[in-house]
């Protein structure tokens, strides 16, 4: 039982439990955990590490240091509602990801890495995405967008309700 | 070449057919019913046999011999034994884990089954990267299915052998694709690779035996079950007989194809085609009617090969005799003749150095280093000194050298020493023009702020 429970929802720890018995160490749902959190609430914030920590009888620093390893999760705030990774590894390099993402930040009005100021969108540069084939992509959510182009940038802006103008 | 035009797809097989992914049309095609009958028939040293006799050399990077791996684990050994699927995919270039786990998740599935049984493994958990949300929903779906079928769970058919298959979700780190970098995440900790010995099959993930395999591995395991060691062994290039430490690489090959060509994608063809091979009869040749300038074998860690070297078999043994690292994950970009030689170096400089994970001294600085270095030729402060500099860094970074803990630092050095070997005018010509008053210099210069790590 967590003491003075702030973050984690009941709902957060059934789905933190219910994977407890694929691991033989509680260490081992620290990830799992991480994501549920991360999932939920865009962000894993400091209340949340301490939880995560009691429930898996670990010190709160040890949580705290997988999740910093992994800049994967955010932590002093939320991401944007929809995150989006636009690949700048090799393949996608090659046919113009680079000016995809630059189109993408002028647009928005951000800088690679930002939220925009209203909290729709979050623009990151991402390492090859594994879907080369398509290059040059972005995964924004679950949605793997092809073949970029800035007419595509655009369109995709819109639907997230971000165009400028 | 004829054995290409007799060969037939069979890891893609479920390319192209509707509902591929499904546990019927899997079975439909003769799936599951390999491993029912070797449940049946076999025990587990015998499957260890079978695949140790394939030849079946692991698809995820390093080629090392898959039966010979499993054997390592220790005899009569009181379990649990973990077997981990290394679904990490995060090469450069590299997709074909993906289309397998999309196309037909079920093959994946049944060679994880088979190979758990062979090295006992009573729990399989499968690495998935954090960037496949498609891919997870699918593998998800095929092992509930598997499961009510009974090949997971309690006692698979009757045959006392049981097995849980979970997905673990990683965290868009690169390093997690390292064996032990995987062991250590699974095990809910930063991803620091370990230092070996001991090796996973003696202490893996949760301080017990592991065997970590590829997804393609897995899926070649579940063909070697349905068609034989022969019709294995009838693929690809044999062993050299007059080296007797070439285990030959036999069996089809899933190739990623990317970059510069007409129609990226995944293809199958026999270990062994050529670079050339593959981008005109697959690729549609190199894009817009230009000529590729160079390409990269198997994914950005193994170097480059220039024009003049893409009738190289990519086998297991060829990118080698080129200077490259080696086959790696069969991952080929193309590179066409407009691309700047610099920039291609600063894109692999600032892949590794974002990805490093700086445990290793020369790894984290090298990294690093190089990329600042790049970063000041483009700036057009750039010296010929500076490419003796990252050439000492190339050659002095990796498990090669002996100055790290795992192999990223080796494929990070490859595409710095390839290029720096094989276009240095091309380097020499554009310091000089782009910095003509200081390209002479020798003194320390001042390091310029890094723009695009992170
Ligand atoms: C930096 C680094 C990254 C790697 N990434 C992967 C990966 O994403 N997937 C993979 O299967 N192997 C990867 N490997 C190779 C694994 O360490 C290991 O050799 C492989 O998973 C073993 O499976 P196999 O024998 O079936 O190929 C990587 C190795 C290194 C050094
Ligand atoms: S070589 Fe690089 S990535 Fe590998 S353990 Fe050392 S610092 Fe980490
Ligand atoms: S390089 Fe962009 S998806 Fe692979």
């Amino acid at each position: 039982m967590i003491a003075n429970r702030k973050v984690l929802t009941e709902d957060m720890l059934a789905r933190i439990e219910a994977l407890a018995s694929r691991y033989p160490t509680k260490q081992a749902l620290t990830l799992p955990a991480l994501h549920v959190v991360h999932d939920e609430l865009r962000h894993v914030p400091l209340d949340a590490v301490v939880e995560i920590a009691e429930l898996l009888d670990l010190a709160p620093a040890e949580v705290q240091d997988t999740l910093t390893f992994y800049q994967f999760f955010y932590q002093e705030k939320p991401h944007g509602k929809v995150r989006a990774f636009v690949c700048r590894s090799i393949s996608c390099a090659l046919r113009g990801g680079e000016q995809v993402l630059e189109h993408l930040c002028e647009k928005a009005g951000i800088k690679p890495g930002e939220t925009t100021a209203d909290g729709h969108i979050t623009i990151e540069p991402a390492e090859c995405l594994g879907a080369c084939d398509f290059a040059p992509c972005m995964l924004a959510g679950n949605d793997l967008h092809k073949d970029l182009t800035p007419e595509k940038a655009d369109v995709f802006l819109e639907s997230v309700g971000r165009q400028d103008g | 070449m004829s054995s290409f035009d007799t060969f037939e797809p069979v890891l893609l097989e479920a390319a192209g057919i509707d509902d591929g992914h499904t546990i019927e049309s899997y079975r439909s095609r003769g799936g599951y019913a390999p491993l029912e009958k070797l449940l049946s028939e076999k025990q587990p040293p015998e499957v260890v046999e079978m695949v140790k006799s394939s030849g079946l050399r692991g698809r995820g990077g390093a080629g090392f011999m898959t039966g010979l791996k499993w054997t390592f684990l220790p005899k009569d050994h009181p379990g649990p034994i973990y077997l981990c699927v290394n679904a990490d995919e995060s090469e450069p270039g590299t997709f074909n884990n993906r289309i397998l786990m999309e196309d037909d998740p079920h093959q994946v599935l049944e060679g994880t089954i088979i190979s758990a049984y062979a090295t006992r493994a009573s729990t399989a958990y499968i690495y998935l990267r954090y960037e496949y949300p498609k891919s997870w929903d699918i593998l998800q779906k095929a092992i509930d299915e598997a499961y009510a079928a009974g090949f997971l769970g309690e006692n698979i058919k009757g045959s006392g052998f049981s097995l849980d298959i979970y997905l673990h979700r990683g965290a868009a780190a690169y390093i997690c694709g390292e064996e032990t970098g995987l062991i250590e995440s699974l095990e809910g900790k930063r991803a620091w690779p370990r230092i070996k010995p001991p090796f996973p099959a003696i202490e893996g993930v949760f301080r017990k035996p592991t065997v970590v395999n590829n997804i393609e591995t897995m899926a070649c395991v579940a063909q070697i079950a349905r068609r034989g060691v022969d019709w294995f062994r009838s693929i690809g290039i044999p062993a050299d007989p007059n080296n007797p430490r070439d285990p030959g690489s036999y069996g089809p090959k899933l190739y990623c194809l990317s970059g510069h060509v007409e129609k990226p994608g995944c293809y199958e063809a026999p270990l062994g085609i050529t670079a050339r091979e593959l981008i005109d009869r697959f690729g549609g040749g190199v894009w817009k009617g230009r000529q590729a300038k160079a390409v990269i074998p198997g994914g950005i860690s193994m170097g480059l090969m220039t024009e003049d070297e893409l009738d190289t078999p990519l086998d297991f043994a060829g990118p080698g005799t080129v200077g490259c690292l080696g086959l790696g994950t069969a991952a080929v970009v193309v590179v066409d003749e407009t691309v700047s030689i610099v920039d291609f170096l600063h894109n692999s400089c600032r892949f590794f150095a974002h990805e490093s994970c700086g445990q290793c001294t020369p790894c984290r600085e090298g990294t690093s280093w190089s990329l600042r270095m790049l970063e000041r030729i483009r700036a057009g402060k750039g010296r010929l000194r500076d490419l003796d500099l990252l050439a000492e860094i190339g050659d002095t970074m990796g498990m090669m050298p002996g100055s790290t803990i795992c192999g990223l630092a080796d494929g990070a050095a490859w595409p710095i020493k390839n290029s720096i070997a094989k276009f240095r005018d091309e380097f020499e010509d554009y310091i000089k023009q782009t910095n003509p008053t200081g390209y002479m210099e020798t003194d320390p210069v001042p390091a310029l702020p890094i723009v695009t790590t992170h």
